[in-house]
């Protein structure tokens, strides 16, 4: 017995050195599977309250460049309004509000909240942005995030009271479903971690004709983000033969470099659909429900 | 200004280069990563024990892994790092006891190339366990290797950069401190 207490004591830096390893090595794995790790609620408080203290003083270089965007913006919407049109027949009626359904029956399905970046990175495998709203301002985990000009930015990924953490285009884990424009083809969006400039779009079939330059949109088939924003333009076909897949570089609409404004938007269905998903899965496939 | 004060600023100043300044720059390239806020953990007096070296080094990788949400990363390189500390200054420290007379390392206490060396042996330990922890989780074998080489390239120009930019005014040790 007394052996082994020596053997410690003799070794105790070596010890403590592999016990440390373990916590580090512990947070490293389990954070990844789950985007969770103990402690990480307030940690991401505390980093939060910092980094928003430095982009107050970042926000002046950038006024210049984020004021056009958001002029641009409202210039769009403008031209919108209801007084540039000229209404052929009194008896058609425009009706538009802010309740879940109107008059026609029409549901709301997307909420949009705006927020404000207060960190962000293009320069890591796995890029987060962080954002001044939390669970207070009822932002919940995978909600969509658009950026002020109206181009896909990511999917919300952790929350704490005042802010939440976004998991960016530009992580290598990350799929968002996307389409062409032209022919409504949907493939999936991903990011192969190297030029934060590009992204890469896999599973349009090699039958679909398409040609450099063209628009991918976030698609009708996302349960996150609301269709028709725009992820970003064709830069590369690249023709996969032994799969018959085509394999599209794609360069991003939103600048991740200067990312200031953004919004998030919420489906108010996504729980229900994903349950439903789900609970279908599970309807077809246990071989209970499978007998003849 | 008394050792643990000027370390805690040391702290806040390394952690804050790294993650507002290093990691925001438009990088150069997708494998050159500047890496210098480990320089903290070098910079250490030679007086600390080697159990306070290891819990100061991983609460350093754990600050930064907290800003940068990649948890566990910078933590298990720094203890590495910490780790291995002493022993490195061992071989490369003069023995004989009246020529080590400064309080930390540094060029000047050690000399330009013993001091080099230092650097170079922990940076390659500090990026290659790192490298080595992200590419278990993406990436291939020989993006890990060219990684490795480009950033402990880039880091040792950063770290002698820092040397010739802020040349610490050292004091002697006395036994009066």
């Amino acid at each position: 017995m007394k052996n082994i207490f020596l053997f410690i004591r003799r070794y105790f830096t070596f010890f403590a050195f592999l016990a440390l390893q373990a916590v580090a090595l512990w947070f490293l794995f389990n954070y990844n599977r789950f985007h969770r790790a103990k402690g990480l609620g307030w940690a991401n408080e505390i980093t939060g309250r910092i980094n928003s203290q430095f982009d107050k003083g970042e926000d002046f270089f950038n006024l210049k460049e984020e004021n056009k965007r958001v002029h641009r913006t409202n210039d769009s919407l403008m031209n919108l309004l209801r007084g540039n049109f000229i209404k052929p027949d009194t008896s058609n009626r425009f009706v538009k509000d802010s309740i879940p359904y109107d008059t026609l029956g029409h549901y709301r399905r997307y909420i949009w909240r705006d927020a404000k970046v207060v960190y962000t990175s293009v320069n890591a495998d796995k890029n987060y942005i962080q954002l001044n709203r939390g669970s207070n301002a009822g932002i919940k985990d995978n909600m969509a995030v658009i950026n002020s000009d109206g181009s896909a930015v990511g999917v919300v990924v952790n929350v704490s009271p005042n802010f939440c953490q976004v998991m960016s285009l530009l992580h290598v884990q990350n799929k968002v479903k996307g389409e062409l424009k032209k022919s409504g083809d949907f493939g999936t969006v991903e990011w192969d971690g190297k030029d934060p400039r590009y992204l890469t779009l896999k599973d349009i079939p090699g039958s679909v004709k398409i040609e450099k330059g063209d628009t991918v949109l976030t698609s009708k088939v996302s349960f996150n983000f609301p269709p028709g924003f725009m992820i970003g333009t064709i830069q590369e076909v690249i023709a996969d033969k032994s799969t018959n897949f085509y394999v599209l570089k794609i360069k991003t609409a939103a600048n991740f470099y200067n990312l200031q404004q953004v919004f998030v938007v919420e489906n108010i269905q996504y729980d229900e659909q994903v349950k439903l998903n789900e609970a279908t899965k599970k309807k077809i496939e246990d071989p209970k429900n499978n007998q003849p | 200004m008394s050792d643990l004060l000027r370390n805690i600023i040391r702290f806040a100043f390394f952690i804050a280069a790294q993650h507002y300044v290093l990691n925001r720059v438009p990088h150069l390239h997708q494998y050159i990563v500047p890496y210098i806020y480990y320089l903290f953990i070098l910079w250490l007096p030679f007086s600390i024990s080697r159990i306070n070296l290891l819990i100061v080094g991983f609460i350093t990788g754990l600050t930064l892994d907290y800003f940068t949400n990649q948890i566990g990363v910078h933590a298990a390189a720094c203890t590495l790092v910490a780790y291995i500390r002493p022993f490195v200054i061992n071989i490369l420290a003069p023995k004989d006891s009246s020529e080590f007379n400064y309080r930390e390392p540094s060029p000047k206490a050690m000399g330009w190339t013993p001091y080099l060396v230092y650097a170079l042996i922990l940076t390659v330990f500090h990026h290659g366990y790192m490298t080595f922890l992200q590419w278990l989780q993406f990436g291939s074998f020989l993006d890990f290797l060219v990684k490795v080489v480009s950033t402990t390239g880039i880091s040792m120009l950063l770290i002698i950069t820092t040397e010739l930019l802020f040349p610490r005014r050292l004091k002697f040790r006395t036994n009066t401190a």
